[in-house]
């Protein structure tokens, strides 16, 4: 029994003598596909699909990025080549250097919040009894399940001007201290989505409040992995705990922390839909982000859709840095992709 | 280990006494651990209260009469709970249609494109965990990179697309869309539950005489099921949840999903708050049920290899 199944498990990694070994022992009726074709074949729907509505539009998108595109190539009209022009017209916009600014200004401060708050978190449910570890991790999860959406529909009825309970729990600060934080005791009326500056606070508030619990049950399922063996002999030695977060923890989450770094670029640098429903569209343009700055050229009156290719090329472009490190990472990590 | 130490200290040693400056030191560490364990676990409420309470708000806000909501006072529960919320969003509804029609359309959405992905994702981690062939390790980092692609990015030419082969304000469009949003993912997660899946069991299978079909559908399928469902809630949540595609696709009123639908409780004469968090409520509550059956197993698809066991 254990002969066979080692012998099995060898044939795994070297292929085509394997075949021909189970070929021996389950002789099978000849069918007109060869053996190694039964793969591609079940591959090829998935493939077709990827390539046909990932790739192509990926790649047209980067032509039409050099394209005139408006109102009478959408109705059909062949585009018109224009060279480097609609780079030179968005380089030359104010509104995409304001929106690149929003973009990794955002980026870096729901990043860098949500990593730090998850992490807090997910160390924060290891220490706790069964009962409470599973209450909060509860909670946290229906936080994380809402749809962007719907959250960003509830932020803003928490952050509202008039009946918002943010400007009502603001009033409880203490007058002096919220002039001398703020300059202002009175937050009745206080508009958020008004200046790009809350706007921005609101979104990082809401985002940070969606993805650390994903950040926290990752950091949690890595702690459950580390042998206790490693804490027990820390503590024999006298470590303090920070010394043990820095010496143990840390080093050994390290993985996980790259995975999640990255991942949590990605998602964070093309947020749409929250945005989208903070200002009811992209109707503040000193607010706008990458994302919604080309959805607003391309689908503006009289739409510019070769400008708007040409920013979300940008955009890209950066999201693909960013996932090549990604990618070098799982590569080295998971021995099953080579 | 050292807890039962600890116990052991706590514990008034019966057998021979121990030394009365220990006996202190032992009761001051007690005490500490009490004071610690206290605070973790008032810390833990807190996480709690505040990752949950946007959430709870939601809900008890689509309950409360609309003098509850529009005040300036705190009304932490809706003291006189109503349904006049709920019914004016099935009868009244939004953009001209009862909400009924966008949850309509949007499981519409959503289960056609679990099904079809679900197909594509199952037949495809098979070859990948399956089989050793030419190119796999190409297909699988393709998979990585096509993930990571902005939606922004591909919705002018999938827009164009769309537009001229006639599928605009066709939900057939919008399904196909979301099919080729979820699929990278899909594969990804799927792979491994099949992967997990002890080839022997196949093997034997095989060995007494089951053709190649019947092995995938009598010994592989039932075996991947739960992974399937998993990713197949996956690919839902993604469904129902999309907004910049149904959005540019759909301009037929009678066509819009939720998220779109949504859109139009703003503006026009004020916001009815009470009608926006009964619709909301209804949009976010199965992506709630479903996301606390699958969270453990998006987890390890996501940070895939950096956790292990």
């Amino acid at each position: 029994m254990t002969q066979t199944q080692s012998a099995v498990r060898g044939g795994d990694d070297s292929s085509a003598p394997a075949r021909g070994d189970r070929k021996d022992r389950a002789p099978r009726p000849s069918r007109s596909l060869p053996t190694w074709s039964l793969p591609y074949f079940l591959l090829l729907p998935g493939l077709a699909v990827i390539a046909a509505l990932l790739i192509y539009p990926l790649f047209q998108m980067v032509v039409m990025s050099f394209q005139k595109v408006g109102i009478r190539q959408v109705r059909g009209a062949p585009a018109e080549f224009v060279g480097t022009d609609n780079y030179r017209q968005i380089l030359e916009n104010p509104l995409f250097w304001s929106s690149l600014r929003n973009t990794v200004f955002f980026a870096v401060a729901a990043v860098s919040l949500t990593l730090i708050l998850g992490t807090l978190v997910g160390l924060l449910i290891h220490r706790l009894g069964k009962k409470m570890a599973n209450t909060v991790i509860v909670g946290i999860i229906a936080a994380w399940a809402v749809p962007p959406v719907a959250a960003a529909i509830i932020w803003r009825w928490l952050f509202d001007a008039e009946q918002g309970i943010i400007n009502w729990a603001l009033n409880f600060l203490p007058d002096w201290l919220s002039q001398l934080l703020f300059g202002r005791s009175d937050w009745t009326g206080e508009p958020w989505l008004n200046d790009p500056l809350t706007i921005y606070l609101v979104l990082v508030v809401m985002v940070v409040w969606q993805s650390f619990p994903f950040v926290a049950v990752s950091v949690l399922a890595g702690l459950k992995s580390i042998p206790t063996s490693l804490y027990e002999a820390a503590r024999v030695d006298g470590a303090t705990p920070v010394r043990i977060f820095r010496k143990i923890t840390f080093p050994m989450l390290k993985p996980v922390f790259a995975v999640l770094t990255v991942l949590s670029i990605i998602w964070d640098f093309k947020v749409f839909g929250q945005l989208y429903v903070l200002m009811s569209g992209p109707t503040n343009r000193d607010a706008l982000n990458l994302s919604l700055f080309s959805f607003a050229e391309a689908f503006r009156s009289p739409p510019k859709m070769g400008t708007g290719a040409a920013i979300a090329v940008v955009l890209t472009l950066i999201l693909l840095i960013v996932t090549l490190i990604h990618i070098r990472q799982i590569v080295k990590q998971e021995d099953d992709i080579r | 280990m050292s807890d039962l130490t600890a116990e052991r200290l706590r514990t008034p040693g019966k057998p021979h006494q121990t030394p009365k400056h220990l006996r202190k030191g032992a009761k001051r560490t007690r005490t500490v651990a009490r004071l610690r364990r206290v605070a973790l676990n008032a810390t833990g409420i807190l996480v709690f209260l505040a990752a949950i309470f946007p959430v709870y708000w939601m809900v008890a806000s689509a309950f409360k009469s609309n003098e509850q909501i529009f005040t300036t006072e705190f009304i932490p529960i809706p003291t006189d709970p109503t349904l006049d919320h709920l019914s004016r969003v099935f009868t009244e509804g939004v953009a001209g249609n009862s909400i009924w029609l966008y949850l309509r359309n949007s499981a519409l959405v959503a289960v056609s494109t679990v099904l079809i992905g679900a197909v594509l994702a199952l037949l495809a981690a098979t070859a990948i965990s399956r089989f050793r062939f030419r190119g796999r390790t190409s297909f699988l980092i393709l998979l990585l990179i096509v993930q990571m692609v902005p939606a922004e990015a591909l919705l002018i030419p999938l827009f164009l697309m769309v537009k001229r082969l006639g599928l605009f304000d066709q939900f057939l469009g919008l399904i196909v869309i979301n099919v080729g949003l979820t699929l990278p993912f899909g594969i990804w997660m799927l792979r491994t539950f099949v992967a997990a899946v002890p080839r022997e069991l196949e093997e034997a299978a095989w060995i007494d005489g089951a053709g190649r079909f019947t092995t995938f559908w009598r010994v592989l399928f039932p075996l991947v099921a739960p992974g399937l469902v998993a990713t197949s809630i996956f690919s839902f949540i993604t469904a129902w949840n999309e907004l910049i595609f149904a959005l540019i696709l759909m301009t037929d009123s009678t066509r819009y999903t939720m998220p779109v639908a949504l859109q139009f409780f703003f503006g026009q004469r004020g916001t009815d708050w009470g009608a926006i968090m009964a619709a909301s409520t209804l949009m976010t509550l199965p992506v709630i049920v479903f996301f606390m059956l699958v969270q453990r197993r998006m987890v390890s698809g996501l940070v895939a290899g950096a956790v292990k066991g």
